[in-house]
């Protein structure tokens, strides 16, 4: 019987698209927490993280009625006009043709929607499918889809790529994200090696998305750091730009503007836009409006006087 | 064989923690003799915020814990302020007080200590009440805790009105982040290392250090802050007041112009437990 290495599939992709210099990444992120970003623009990056977020609830006990309130909170984040509207919601397959009621047709917040056995991914390819077709018809705009890890793991690559091509044909016009789960890849080698693998399938304006918020590590500014630079490569080898989604454990305004100026001096302007780059977080989005208050009159905000997070709805 | 001398770094009590002031500034304290004793942390603004955040955050925990509790925690912190009273005694006594007055600022701050844990799980049965009304129900009246409460404390008595305002507002429940006597910090920055020892979960009670001047307008600005009491002057009590009625918080200021005497049996009292108490008024109904 022939017994395949992943470790040779590993070793002609790492030759390919060059490894990860871990140091040097961690190194380079403990920078971003050290720049002083004051008043205009604090400001203009808190209201760019607005209308970057990907507002999410992604939980069993999420009913319609709370995922109205939470399209209610993304058209509106906050009383002052001069708050953006979020880029998006996110919410489970079911919960789709509610949030279209809750926004309308031609509302400019896009709805999101994991599909494919979201978060572990362990179902038949044919559910998978089927799920991110519903979702679509449904009316998402955008569907968040998981790799296969344990086929990542394993080297056959081929069968990734082929899983993610099936659910592109599946999303039709709806842009695509690809989480590659980065707590599962283990290294920054293969969160490299992941991002690559989907960047070669999936269409410009696309996205690549760290995790799915449901294991214990999500995005930190070092697995965004590997993911920006992987597609900083991809985009100078192919001239194809592709979007990047931390998301989970984002949940200070703080946070939020490390991974802009991550994003600016990675990949530059062009990416400080919601059709390159999204938060998926739901406190978050609380948060920025505090601090833009905070902006706005000088003095410290409790926490209590802004809309609570979406688990509490 | 002569030994290198070991002093010690000042660090002010955030959260359980022992921190230097974000801004790493720090102000040189000199003792009575004006000597270099050491530097204090100079705290800012984003010092006092960040200590409200741990306030507010120890909060719920705190204010759910039996009076009983709170009692045994508050009688604790005495203990520790008595194992310690020599220690705490010299630095009161860098602030120019002679031993025996410094002794005897420690022992009634001791003792307000005790006071104020003996009150834990009575003050209640003083404050609250049951209301007589004219219809087919039970009225009563119970305290909730406010929430996070901002103490500035005066210049002087830098141990025994720090103790006289803080013990209060930790009694009724609530969470404090105070602000220490700028000339006299050091006792503020030992009670600190009492208040580790004393089994008060971290955050509940958080000292800075720093200037009066630089802290009293975030102090009364500060939205998460839900009332503020302390010793302030005209100008101060101003723009206390000012920033309270921006943020819809209550204030309870002495003025630091009259000589308050902190030693007076009238400054310990069930009433400063009231100044950071909520009451709340239940209708319930009973059968006729």
């Amino acid at each position: 019987m022939l017994v395949k290495s992943p470790h040779a599939a590993f070793a002609r992709l790492f030759d390919e698209i060059g490894s990860v210099d871990q140091v040097g990444i961690e190194e380079r992120v403990a920078k971003y927490t050290t720049r002083s970003i004051k008043k205009v623009s604090k400001l203009w990056g808190l209201k760019k993280a607005v209308s970057m977020v990907d507002l999410t609830t992604l939980e069993g006990k999420d009913t319609p009625g709370k995922v109205a309130s939470l399209c209610q909170k993304a058209l509106h984040p906050h009383d002052d006009p001069a708050v953006p509207q979020v880029a998006a919601v996110c919410v489970y397959p079911s919960m789709v043709r509610h949030a279209r009621r809750a926004l309308g047709g031609d509302s400019a917040v896009r709805i999101a929607s994991v599909a494919t056995a979201f978060p572990s991914g362990q179902a038949p390819l044919k559910t998978r499918l089927a799920e991110v077709k519903s979702a679509v018809a449904d009316g998402a705009d955008e569907i968040d889809m998981v790799i296969n890890r344990g086929a990542f793991l394993a080297g056959e690559f081929a069968e990734v790529q082929d899983e993610i091509c099936a659910v592109l044909a599946a999303c039709g016009d709806a842009a695509l994200k690809v989480i590659l789960e980065v707590s599962e890849l283990e290294t920054f080698d293969n969160i490299r090696a992941a991002s690559f693998i989907a960047m070669e399938v999936i269409r410009e304006g696309d996205f690549i998305k760290t995790s799915t918020g449901k294991t214990s590590l999500n995005a930190t500014l070092g697995n965004n750091q590997v993911m920006l630079e992987a597609i900083r490569d991809f985009y100078l080898d192919t001239g194809i730009a592709i979007g990047m989604k931390p998301a989970g454990g984002i949940r200070t305004a703080k946070q939020a503007l490390q991974f802009l100026i991550a994003v600016k001096e990675t990949l530059g302007d062009a990416w400080l836009t919601n059709e390159r780059y999204r938060f998926g977080a739901s406190a978050l989005l609380n948060d920025l409006v505090r601090q833009i208050e905070k902006e706005k009159t000088g003095a410290y905000q409790a926490p209590y006087y802004f809309s609570e997070a979406a688990e509490s709805y | 064989m002569t030994r290198l001398p070991i002093t010690k770094t000042p660090k002010v009590y955030v959260g359980g923690a022992f921190i230097r002031s974000e801004s790493s500034r720090v102000f040189p304290l000199k003792d009575a003799a004006g000597n270099f004793f050491a530097n204090i942390p100079q705290c800012t603004r984003k010092d006092l915020r960040n200590a409200v955040e741990a306030a507010a955050k120890a909060g719920p925990g705190w204010a759910k814990r039996s009076a009983y509790n709170r009692g045994q925690i508050i009688y604790r912190l005495g203990e520790m302020l008595e194992a310690r009273a020599g220690e705490m005694a010299e630095a009161i006594m860098l602030g120019g007080a002679s031993k025996a007055a410094a002794a005897r600022e420690v022992a009634a701050a001791s003792d307000r200590l005790i006071h104020y844990a003996g009150w834990t799980d009575k003050f209640e049965q003083v404050l609250g009440s049951v209301n007589p009304v004219a219809s087919a129900h039970f009225n009563f009246t119970v305290t909730e805790p406010m929430g996070v409460v901002g103490v500035i404390a005066p210049e002087e008595a830098p141990l025994l009105a720090l103790i006289s305002l803080v013990a209060p507002v930790i009694t009724g429940g609530n969470t404090v982040a105070a602000l220490a006597s700028t000339s006299q910090p050091y006792p503020a920055i030992l009670l600190g290392e009492m208040l580790a020892t004393s089994d008060l979960p971290g955050g509940v009670v958080n000292l800075l250090t720093g200037f009066h001047k630089e802290l009293i307008p975030t102090f009364a600005t500060h939205t998460h802050l839900r009332a503020l009491t302390g010793v302030a002057n005209a100008e101060e009590r101003k723009t206390l007041k000012l920033g309270a009625t921006e943020s819809v918080k209550r204030t309870h200021l002495l003025k630091a112009e009259d000589k308050i005497d902190w030693f007076a049996d009238s400054a310990q009292s069930v009433y400063e437990i009231r100044q950071a108490l909520e009451f709340k008024t239940t209708w319930h109904p009973v059968g006729a």
